[in-house]
């Protein structure tokens, strides 16, 4: 139970209005799994029909935007964070 | 009256929200991204009646389109900074120079902060009247930051505005000058907008109006202004080419949206028009999808162009701007730093327009394709200036006197 995942405001009722939840390592496919076995529904949200990250959710690992790293399969180190964010902001 | 509570609708005849991916809806509130899918939420309405005399009737700015806007009827009676209604310019020296037989310049350096930001802030701060809000922010690339200070200051709002710290001392001036706090952030532009995204969702930016954040659907629908006011500077029809900046794309989308709409209203006829958007190479992803021939817009990490204002690697609209250029049958085009800087010049030179970068990026696409043979030489095309050459100095510093000389004929003379 060490990465803290950080949670939009839309995905919170999720989350029972939580910001950030704890899960344990591992790639960030695995984190999305652990977050739907605790937060039923939420995988639905984040990624599509066919399993991708939606095109308008950007996810940050340590900061990194993963489509600049490996996407899913970006690993999330020990103690490492990851944040959800919509991504129809600003301009 | 004291104590006596508006009756005016607040967002006019907007209707609803609604998901542009998925089509979901939600009822008018202080949200931007779609709950089913992330998509962004636009705002849907239910027109009534609007006629060309009714507009025409209407004030010298971006109100007299009020009733194509989510804001109370009476707008034009509150404190704002009233932008819009600017010139739209017949451009012939430059149409010459470039062989285009009937060009025009929207010149959008006219509103009160000098860029088109003054539109689509107008409307966020209406909406933010309507939320409570009494704090006024956003993250920019320096003209909104500008924009929100002085439409809050007019309003009675405090801000708030987050810039990268690397932006152009003219934009950090005017983004600063009236009186809000200004925050700057050591990093891109796509971080800072990271970081109100996450600001938003923490008890820090709780009661915020971040206009392009979570007042976006409400803020992106001031650029249907421009669709509109061209059209009607036109004599009520739309161009068949336009020019338009792509950043975050969130402009291109909504003068196509604008155009639409005038259509379904029958305000104009429904004539074809070709849509062409621009970028500086040093930060053209969506340019790079448009040649790429992909629906996927691979964000630009460190964005490296003199079009700061345009220098968004992760635009969020970008997808669209795609549709839209394909759709209509335009393109995304891009140009370089130097294509840029002989832009500004081209534009001065031609039409004493001083534009700042990003209309160094689309008077230099103008030409771009003009060059290439890529362009209709007779169709009725538009070139959209977003903002003033004031703001961007640097990018002509190599602008000076012809000569220096003592007051004298003989040293005149001699510089002839």
């Amino acid at each position: 139970m060490s990465i803290t995942v950080r949670i939009p405001t839309i995905l919170r009722t999720y989350t029972d209005g939580k910001a950030e939840v704890s899960v344990a390592g591992g790639t960030l496919a695995e984190v999305i799994d652990q977050l739907e076995a605790d937060h039923t529904g939420i995988r639905a949200r984040v990624l599509d029909d066919d399993g991708k990250l939606r095109r308008f959710v950007n996810v940050y690992v340590n900061d990194d935007d993963v489509r600049f790293a490996e996407g899913l399969g970006t690993a999330v180190p020990e103690n490492g964070n990851v944040s959800i964010i919509p991504a129809v902001a600003g301009g | 009256m004291s104590g006596t509570l508006s009756t005016v609708a607040p967002f006019g005849p907007a209707a609803h929200l609604s998901c542009r991916e998925c089509g979901h809806t939600t009822e008018l509130g202080p949200k931007f991204a779609c709950e089913e899918c992330f998509g962004p939420l636009e705002i849907s309405y239910d027109f009534g009646t609007v006629t060309r005399e009714q507009i025409e009737a209407g004030p010298a700015s971006i109100w007299r389109y009020a009733p194509l806007l989510p804001v109370p009827a009476d707008v034009a009676t509150r404190p704002t900074t009233n932008p819009g209604w600017t010139r739209l310019v017949r451009a012939q020296h430059l149409g010459r120079e470039l062989g285009l037989a009937n060009l025009h310049v929207k010149d959008d350096s006219g509103n009160p902060t000098h860029s088109f930001k003054d539109r689509v802030v107008a409307i966020a701060v209406q909406a933010a009247h309507a939320f409570g809000y009494t704090t006024l922010s956003c993250s920019s690339t320096g003209n909104l930051a500008g924009a929100v200070g002085a439409a809050a200051a007019r309003a009675g709002l405090d801000s708030c505005v987050f810039i990268p710290s690397d932006l152009e001392k003219e934009k950090i001036v005017v983004a600063s000058v009236y009186g809000g706090r200004l925050i700057a952030i050591d990093g891109t532009y796509d971080e800072v907008n990271r970081f109100c995204s996450e600001l938003i969702g923490d008890e820090l930016g709780e009661k915020w109006g971040f206009v392009n954040v979570n007042l976006r659907p409400y803020y992106a629908e001031g650029s249907k202004t421009l669709a509109y006011e061209i059209a009607e500077q036109l004599g009520w029809r739309l161009p068949e080419q336009i020019v338009v900046p792509v950043a975050s794309g969130s402009q291109l989308t909504k003068i196509d949206k604008g155009f639409r709409e005038l259509v379904k209203l029958g305000l104009v006829q429904d004539t074809p028009y070709k849509v062409i958007g621009a970028q500086g190479s040093g930060c053209a992803p969506v340019s790079q999808a448009y040649k790429d021939g992909i629906d996927v817009i691979r964000p630009v990490k460190q964005p490296d162009t003199i079009a700061k204002s345009l220098a968004i690697g992760n635009p969020a609209d970008g997808p669209y701007v795609l549709d839209i250029a394909r759709r209509s049958g335009g393109t995304v085009e891009d140009v370089t730093d130097e294509e840029i800087r002989a832009g500004v010049k081209l534009l001065a030179r031609t039409e004493g327009i001083f534009a700042e970068t990003a209309g160094g990026v689309t008077v230099g696409v103008l030409k771009k394709l003009a060059d290439a043979g890529r362009l209709d030489p007779d169709a009725l095309t538009v070139v959209i200036n977003s903002g003033d050459g004031l703001k961007t100095l640097d990018a002509v510093s190599d602008c000076g006197p012809t000569a220096v000389i003592k007051p004298s004929l003989d040293a005149f003379r001699a510089t002839l």
